[in-house]
């Protein structure tokens, strides 16, 4: 939505790629457009040729669960917001009849005529994101998929799940549309599977099956789910704790290998073999196929124009030191055309990935940016009427369904002030937009209250419609009869109605008090600060340097490096040790990056833009200190292994027989001849996943297949026995946990009510642990015993103090939005990447700082900040300078200072100021208030809500 | 055929308009580029579009 808008994106849609030529710096590229055989500009998306429309074609936005027309918008906020023709079920593009469509069409938008146009484009970088592909139909046939209408993939079950879905959010089964009462998911369909030639896993699958069992399960408390999987692969950031919450919601896993799906009288019949080799079959109602992540089907036709390689799998060649390089120069990749990942993952490498181009072409910075400019802003005249406009949304059904609107709508007619009043079926689409940009003219309004869903995601696209429509954007005010009323009274419809009277009734008691506040902007220092030497803090500060921008690096250790110079190898067989030279030489070579070894950051203060840092520097006794101004900041300290002293209820003695996997990977990448162990035991999960830590660390499971793979590599006749809860090897590293198992690696899986026990040292280690295949305890004797541990962060506890940014529950930086802003704080102006934000391979690290350089590098390049206009603001005459604010304010935006006159007065640091209001709620003499939210303005929407309206 | 030709400099191109295509765009802009967006379907979205809601926040994904 938001891309729809910028002045700086053009979308091409309908659009192929057909020719890529030049050089890094200077492509030219050759495209084709389809004609939509619709007037994009003309077409205010009114739906009126839908109805019209006599054929029917199947519905490809849901999941062919619906039909539709040929002429069609796939949803109603899509971007661009024009219907087209599909010209595979037209009558008149396919047999030269018809054409009801046009003379319907108001706007006279409906144009036949149009041809395939060529357009070539002048670049200097090209980033391939095409996605994924659909595994093939022939894969699913065997769970009875085509055959039986109650078999659903996955992406179709989220269609009967959504509002906007084929039955309106009502999960019923296709066959009778009756509520089904079992429902079974079955896990790596399509993936993980050399019968389709996906021997990698998906990734994702895992996780949004319990999504949407978790949904489904909401839905309707009654409904009974099964997950059939191998390992629950919830390796992600708190992913294992939505697990958690699944089984308490009462959601089955069970560890099976499903053989098929049968159709049995009404229901679905599903055979499926437990680990100990025993089968069995149980009937549901519905059988949901968690269907993999394939290559883009196009994926051949794109690298081939485009020039680079594709992998084993058709996805997209990369390396793990450069995980966004195609092997063509200048051409980058992002997203599941990577490899198969979930959405934060992506939305990290698209950020990455920019920051690359960027430092590629950055001499053409800001050459072809298009400054938007708005309407000059209407000043309000003093004593000027209020005047008031509302605009309530359907959102489809998703309010729509429960709450009452037209009877809200009409409700706020005569109300003091309200001049107009109107219904949207979706106001965030981008034609309501201009609704409310005409009705702002026509009616001269100078309030504006949208009654939609949350001002947390939405808020922004109004207020940057009032700006185009030339009035401050802090003459809005929205409210919330979403997520307040039509979801948490969904079933009291009456109530729900009744509430967002309420609530809107109050709205507009506040809208008629709101001011205008003033846009400012503050300055921005061109440096960026670097917390941490490892891979990730090198990375990051090669990305702003290259982008033009000073960089320091402040390592606290004596070299750069970090925790990766424990490791010798990676899974793919790169030599780390080298890897990590070349990086660490680029980096003390390039002018723009100074690093501080032996050097601590001691006090931060400032904010985004204008940050100043005092360092100490020890070298041996003497410590001397520095300060450094800077613009941002990006947190990359790391983290290091985990030695827990219990594991799995077993006291543990480290030695030469007990061992960490990065202790047993520095003796294999060893010179000694009999660096490979006879007999290794290997257990997963040591003290990690609720043994000791909390979590899981995401690496382990790789980190014991690429160490046993070693060893079979030294001595094929060694014996290595893995003791596992869930083998987590995402991704291509599959293909490694595959191999290991081929050449005689013997991977058994523990449970945590029967857990390995570890008896003895020396040369009377024991390892006991119950095989469930021979369903007995079994005891060894092993060589080593190999303790696969996990990452905690380094030094977070500290430092989130000084820099006043939050950790969560395990002690790693808590991002601000985990899907959207994931390498963000909360704190303007500091980013985190790397071990710091939490456990994660090499890949993942690089990608994730430079994702985070791209990221800091925005106020870098724009010079300045923007500060939201909603700060707090102080009347000096009213202060009496007792200092509480400060005492109170998380992001140390306020402050008390001495005026002119030596009196101690508070003043807001508008540049931090989040906006968050402890300061105006605690200052005893009411002399802050906060912008947008004055005592005024919230005595009148509380005044509004002890009334009750003026039509009752 | 009718033939455009764009001659501007410190443009990109992304291919693909889903969220990692999207995201690329926006943030190119935050970087000072002009950018192409050029996607093969009707409108941009790709797959997140399909999805009813987001773990963990639940916000829907548009």
């Amino acid at each position: 939505m938001e891309a729809g808008r910028s002045p700086n994106i053009e979308i091409l849609s309908n659009a192929d790629l057909l020719e890529l030529s030049g050089k890094p710096g200077n492509f030219t590229a050759k495209l084709q457009i389809r004609p939509r055989y619709i007037d994009a500009e003309k077409c205010t998306a009114c739906g009126l040729c839908t109805q019209y429309c006599p054929r029917h074609l199947v519905d490809q936005y849901n999941e062919g669960l619906a039909v539709t027309r040929p002429i069609h918008i796939d949803y109603p906020q899509a971007v661009p917001a024009s219907y087209f023709i599909d010209p595979k079920g037209c009558l008149h593009l396919q047999h030269g009849t018809c054409q009801i469509c046009v003379p319907v069409c108001r706007s006279k938008a409906i144009d036949f005529s149009q041809k395939p146009e060529a357009k070539e484009l002048k670049i200097g970088a090209v980033i391939v994101a095409p996605g994924f592909g659909r595994i093939s139909t022939d894969t699913l046939a065997k769970y009875s998929y085509g055959k039986h209408a109650d078999v659903l993939t996955s992406l179709e079950f989220e269609r009967l799940l959504c509002a906007s879905g084929p039955f309106e959010g009502e999960v019923k089964c296709l066959t009778d549309h009756r509520h089904p009462k079992r429902i079974a998911f079955i896990q790596c369909v399509g993936s993980r599977d050399l019968g389709c030639d996906n021997g990698y896993c998906s990734s994702v699958c895992c996780m949004y099956a319990i999504k949407e069992a978790l949904v489904a399960k909401e839905h309707d408390p009654e409904v009974e789910i099964t997950i059939y999987y191998m390992d629950m692969r919830t390796q992600g950031k708190d992913f294992d704790l939505a697990r958690l919450k699944a089984e308490a919601k009462g959601i089955k896993f069970v560890r099976a290998r499903v053989a098929d799906v049968m159709p049995w009288n009404k229901q679905l019949k599903l055979t499926y073999s437990l680990l100990d080799g025993t089968h069995h079959f149980e009937g549901f109602d519905m059988v949901v196929l968690s269907v993999g992540l394939d290559a883009p089907a196009d994926a051949k036709n794109l690298a081939n124009i485009a020039g680079f390689e594709l992998n084993h799998y058709d996805f997209c060649q990369t390396e793990t030191f450069a995980p966004l390089l195609t092997t063509k120069p200048g051409v980058f990749v992002a997203g599941a055309f990577q490899g198969p990942k979930d959405i934060p993952e992506s939305v990290t490498q698209s950020s990455a990935a920019a920051g690359i181009a960027s430092a590629l072409i950055k001499k053409d910075r800001n050459k072809g940016y298009v400054v938007k400019s708005y309407p000059k802003e209407r000043e309000l005249t003093k004593d000027e009427e209020v005047r008031i406009g509302v605009f309530v949304c359907h959102c489809g059904i998703n309010i729509g369904s429960v709450v009452d609107v037209p009877l809200v709508e009409q409700y706020t007619e005569g109300m003091e002030g309200v001049v107009y009043h109107a219904q949207s079926l979706y106001s965030c689409s981008q034609d309501a937009q201009e609704v409310i940009k005409q009705k702002i003219k026509e009616h001269n309004l100078n309030r504006v209250v949208v009654a939609a869903c949350s001002p947390r995601t939405h808020e922004p696209l109004f207020q940057e419609t009032l700006k185009d429509a030339g009035l401050n954007r802090c003459l809005f005010e929205m409210v919330n009869i979403r997520d307040q009323c039509s979801w948490v009274h969904a079933t009291e419809p009456a109530a729900a109605t009744a509430k967002s009277k309420d609530l809107v009734r109050m709205g507009i008691a506040k809208a008629r008090h709101i001011k205008p506040l003033p846009e400012q902007t503050v300055p921005v220092i061109s440096k960026a600060l670097v917390l941490g030497g490892g891979i990730a803090g090198m990375t990051a500060a090669l990305n702003l340097a290259e982008q033009g921008f000073h960089t320091t690096i402040v390592e606290k250790g004596e070299t750069l490096g970090g925790h990766l110079q424990h490791l010798s190898y990676t899974l793919r067989g790169d030599n780390v040790a080298q890897q990590l030279k070349e990086v660490s030489d680029q980096v003390k070579k390039h002018k723009l990056i100074e690093v501080m070894t032996n050097t601590e950051v001691a006090e931060v203060s400032g904010f985004v833009g204008n940050f100043s840092s005092r360092l100490v520097t020890r070298k041996g006794k003497s410590a001397k200190e520095s300060t450094l101004d800077h613009g941002v900041i990006i947190i990359a300290t790391g983290g290091r292994e985990h030695r827990p002293e219990k594991v799995l209820g077993n006291e543990i003695k480290y030695s030469n027989k007990i061992v960490t996997q990065a202790e047993l990977e520095k003796r294999l990448a060893g010179k000694a001849k009999d660096r490979a162990p006879e007999s290794t035991v290997m257990i997963q999960c040591a003290g990690s996943r609720g043994d000791d830590l909390a979590y899981c660390s995401k690496v382990c499971c790789n980190h014991a297949v690429k160490n046993a793979l070693k060893i079979k590599e030294l001595d094929s006749a060694a014996q290595v026995v893995v003791l596992y809860r869930d083998m987590r090897t995402y991704g291509y590293a599959e293909d490694a946990y595959r191999e290991a198992r081929e050449k005689g690696v013997v991977f058994i899986p523990y449970s945590m009510e029967n857990k390995p026990k570890i008896a003895g040292s020396g040369k009377s280690l024991k390892v006991t642990f119950y095989d469930p295949i021979l369903r007995e305890e079994v005891t060894m004797t092993p060589e080593l015993l190999t303790l696969s541990v996990g990452i905690v962060p380094e030094g977070t506890e500290e430092l989130s103090k000084l820099l006043k940014v939050p950790v969560n529950q395990d002690k790693f930086y808590l991002e601000a939005h985990v899907k959207l802003r994931p390498v963000e704080l909360p704190v303007s102006g500091v980013y985190v990447c790397g071990l710091a934000h939490s456990p994660k391979p090499v890949d993942e690290i690089v990608v994730q700082a430079q994702a985070a350089a791209a990221k800091a590098a925005m106020p870098l390049v724009k010079g300045h900040v923007s500060v939201e206009p909603t700060v707090s603001s102080v009347d000096k005459e009213l202060c009496i300078g007792c200092g509480l604010c400060e005492s109170l304010c998380p992001y140390q935006a306020i402050r008390v200072t001495k005026d002119e006159s030596g009196k101690r007065k508070a003043e807001t640091i508008t540049a931090s100021c989040k906006g968050c209001g402890i300061c105006a709620s605690h200052c005893p003499v009411f002399a802050i208030s906060m912008g947008g939210f004055t005592d005024e303005q919230i005595t009148a929407q509380i005044k509004a809500f002890g009334e009750t309206g003026n039509k009752e | 055929m009718g033939q455009a030709k764009e001659t501007k400099s410190g443009a990109v191109m992304v291919v693909g308009g889903g969220v990692a295509g999207v995201q690329a765009a926006l943030d190119l802009t935050e970087l000072g580029y002009y950018v192409y967006l050029v996607e093969k379907s009707a409108a941009i979205g790709g797959a997140m579009a399909q999805l009813d809601k987001t773990f963990p926040t639940n916000d829907c994904s548009l």
